[in-house]
């Protein structure tokens, strides 16, 4: 039986059975049957219901009396892991641009590596990169590894899994972080797969168990109700994506110095089943949904499509780029590339301004992660009021176009 | 065309919270469904099956319970669908996760296209479409929006698919060889509902049960012992500030977000 409780240590303090996420703890009478009666919990034991039990771990370090025991085979670790060192960014290139995301990292990267007393490298994939290289080493990194070729131009799942993946055998970074973003989340994938190590996705927070030499990577699971934190403790490295805008971006300081790795492949590791015939930029506003600091978003409460254009007024004068809920993307108010929430972008700008959104749960957790939430509505008892920071039960059609003008005001001066 | 489409069960996420006063998980009354994305995987399958023919398999791994996923899939016009249920998936990760589902679309053998939901809402992670695209190795497209075409290519005979995949600034088009894996995001289509004939197929369809003997698997590849992440500790997320409900004059109102924005930005 892989999970196990040690009826002589269990007290029935039904600590496990409230971190229990599956409802698969009960606290019922001891299975002998013996047991004191003068103390009504002393016959009473915790016991695991392994129909529902998904061994996810989380009663074990919640139990004080170390009552709860999970066995794992350690057949599936990698010998030494020890030989595993320093902290590695994937520095994402999109059309021979660094994107921010890896900035983000960066700053990251440094805290853990210097919590483990190593080094940051970034490891960067393309063609004609050299200006980018350096700013790397001026945001933080110790060492660029660098690959410059023609067919890694554009982002590829073969080339670079396989690439990336002979860089780690090579070098043998134990933290390996990367974005979670649409190159980031497929690209991962793979590597951990084709490497065997331990990945968690969309972190919201990482930090590092110095005595174990061990990553803590905390990110939200259902939908961002419950918060999770997970180790690798047996494999290397030890890789996490973060989402866009969870980390502040590291400081440029070009007096910086650092190594300049320059790698060389070539055949067939760079070859591609998949071909990559064009790339469509569709989105209007420079700014996109993942990437931007603020959001005006619109919901149902607009009533029309044309009256969205309140809405994109507002982003305009902002510097915003513009959501949607999933409602006005069903209605064929807005495209699919604006929606936020479940089944759209999960997005945390420093500011979210939700115009007529009521709110559903499923809007909610794709932005309740957002620093700052306004919330306009003309409902008093809409959903939307629970997760913002400052609410306005009123009219989006008188607001939004005064909000505009001051803010246009404003910033011209 | 043959189609396998993975799909997963999970609670109705958004009901599962964390009570603050008691930090106990509130689970009453929570459903389960097929994952969103899911509905949209199988969807483009039987869509696929309806002009090229063939049939779509539908593949879960689950407790037994995930039988009445499968049923709803067979409703909406899959034609088979297997469950792989065992004590020895318990504890699975997104690595051990792909290489048992990996290993039931091996045995399943005949295949062109492999249709995942972008990520399932429970977990979010969307590691496990192109973990099976790894465990197999054959080529992957994430976040597909549109298939634009599926065709033999002259001279080898060879079936391509031609993609659009989502991107952050607008979309990229990709052409891939079969068999290729693609997860899929909402706007590839809009789901059907069940229809009748569907209705009553999945309450007679024979769902297939398979168990780790049926999947060539090493035990050190499954559940707990083929995952390397481990959770240490779940926790409600912190409170938000509470909320502040702004009042007065449109002017009034207007001053005070410019405040709020001026500070915040």
């Amino acid at each position: 039986m892989p999970i196990q409780v040690i009826i002589e240590k269990c007290t029935a303090c039904t600590l496990c059975l409230k971190v229990c996420p599956f409802d698969a703890i009960r606290i019922m009478d001891k299975p002998d049957g013996s047991g004191a009666a003068s103390d009504s919990r002393s016959h009473k034991k915790a016991v695991v219901n392994l129909d529902k039990c998904t061994l996810c771990g989380a009663c074990v370090p919640a139990c004080k009396f170390q009552a709860i025991l999970i066995e794992k085979d350690a057949t599936g670790s990698q010998a030494d892991i020890s030989r595993y060192k320093g902290v590695w960014v994937f520095a994402e290139q999109k059309k021979g641009k660094v994107q921010p995301i890896a900035f983000e990292l960066l700053s990251k990267a440094k805290e853990l590596a210097a919590a483990l007393d190593t080094e940051v490298s970034a490891v960067l994939l393309g063609w004609r990169l050299e200006e980018e290289v350096q700013e790397l080493i001026w945001r933080g990194a110790h060492k660029v590894y660098v690959l410059e070729k023609l067919e890694l131009a554009n982002y590829q799942d073969e080339p670079y899994t396989n690439v990336l993946a002979e860089l780690i055998n090579k070098y043998k970074p134990e933290v390996f972080l990367c974005g979670a973003t649409s190159i980031g989340r497929s690209l991962i994938s793979r590597i951990a797969v084709k490497i065997k190590a331990g990945l968690t996705a969309d972190c919201t927070e990482l930090a590092i168990d110095k005595e174990k030499r061990m990553l803590l990577s905390t990110r939200p699971a259902f939908g961002g109700n419950i918060m999770a934190t997970i180790i690798c403790p047996n494999h290397r490295p030890q890789m996490a994506t973060v989402r866009h805008k969870v980390f502040p971006e590291a400081q440029c300081d070009m007096k910086r110095k650092g190594r300049i790795i320059y790698e060389n492949f070539d055949g067939a590791i760079l070859s591609s089943r998949s071909r990559l015939l064009d790339i469509i930029d569709e989105i209007e506003s420079t700014v996109n949904l993942s990437e931007a600091d603020i959001i005006v978003s619109g919901g149902r409460g607009l009533r029309a499509k044309e009256n969205f254009k309140l809405v994109e007024d507002l982003a305009k004068a902002l510097g915003a780029a513009v959501g949607a809920s999933r409602a006005a993307v069903d209605a064929g108010w807005m495209p699919y590339s604006h929606q936020v929430g479940q089944t759209g972008k999960t997005v945390c700008p420093k500011l979210y301004i939700a115009c007529g959104i009521s709110g559903q749960i499923q809007h909610l957790v794709g932005m309740q992660s957002s620093k700052v939430i306004i919330a306009i509505n003309s409902d008093p008892y809409a959903p939307i009021f629970k997760v913002a920071n400052y609410g306005i039960v009123g009219d989006i059609f008188e607001i939004l176009p005064a909000l505009t003008k001051k803010m246009q005001e404003v910033i011209r001066k | 065309m043959n189609i396998i489409v993975c799909i997963k069960q999970v609670p109705e996420t958004t009901e599962v919270r964390i009570n603050p006063q008691t930090n106990t998980l509130m689970r009453e009354g929570v459903k389960s469904i097929i994952n969103p994305f899911d509905m949209y995987a199988i969807e483009e399958g039987v869509r696929l099956k309806e002009r090229f023919g063939g049939k779509v398999t539908i593949l879960t791994m689950g407790p037994p319970q995930a039988e009445s996923a499968l049923r709803e899939a067979i409703s909406l016009g899959a034609d088979d669908a297997i469950l792989l249920s065992d004590r020895a998936f318990a504890g699975s990760d997104t690595l051990a996760t792909s290489y048992t589902l990996a290993g039931a679309i091996r045995k399943i053998r005949d295949y062109d296209l492999l249709i995942c939901g972008k990520q399932a809402s429970d977990g979010d992670t969307a590691q496990v479409g192109p973990g099976i695209a790894a465990h197999l190795d054959i080529p992957q497209v994430t976040y597909v929006k549109k298939i634009e075409e599926i065709k033999d290519k002259s001279p080898s005979g060879e079936k391509v698919i031609r993609v659009e995949r989502m991107t952050e600034e607008g979309f990229e088009i990709i052409e891939s060889p079969l068999p290729a894996l693609l997860t899929v995001v909402k706007e590839i289509n809009a789901p059907r509902l069940p229809s009748l004939k569907g209705l009553i197929r999945s309450k007679q369809a024979k769902i297939t049960h398979w168990t780790h003997k049926d999947i060539e698997a090493g035990f050190e590849n499954l559940g707990l012992s083929g995952s390397p992440t481990q959770v240490v500790k779940i926790f409600s997320p912190p409170p938000r500030e509470s909320s502040q409900m702004l009042s007065g004059s449109i002017e009034g109102l207007v001053e005070k977000l410019v405040r709020i924005i001026k500070k915040e930005i």
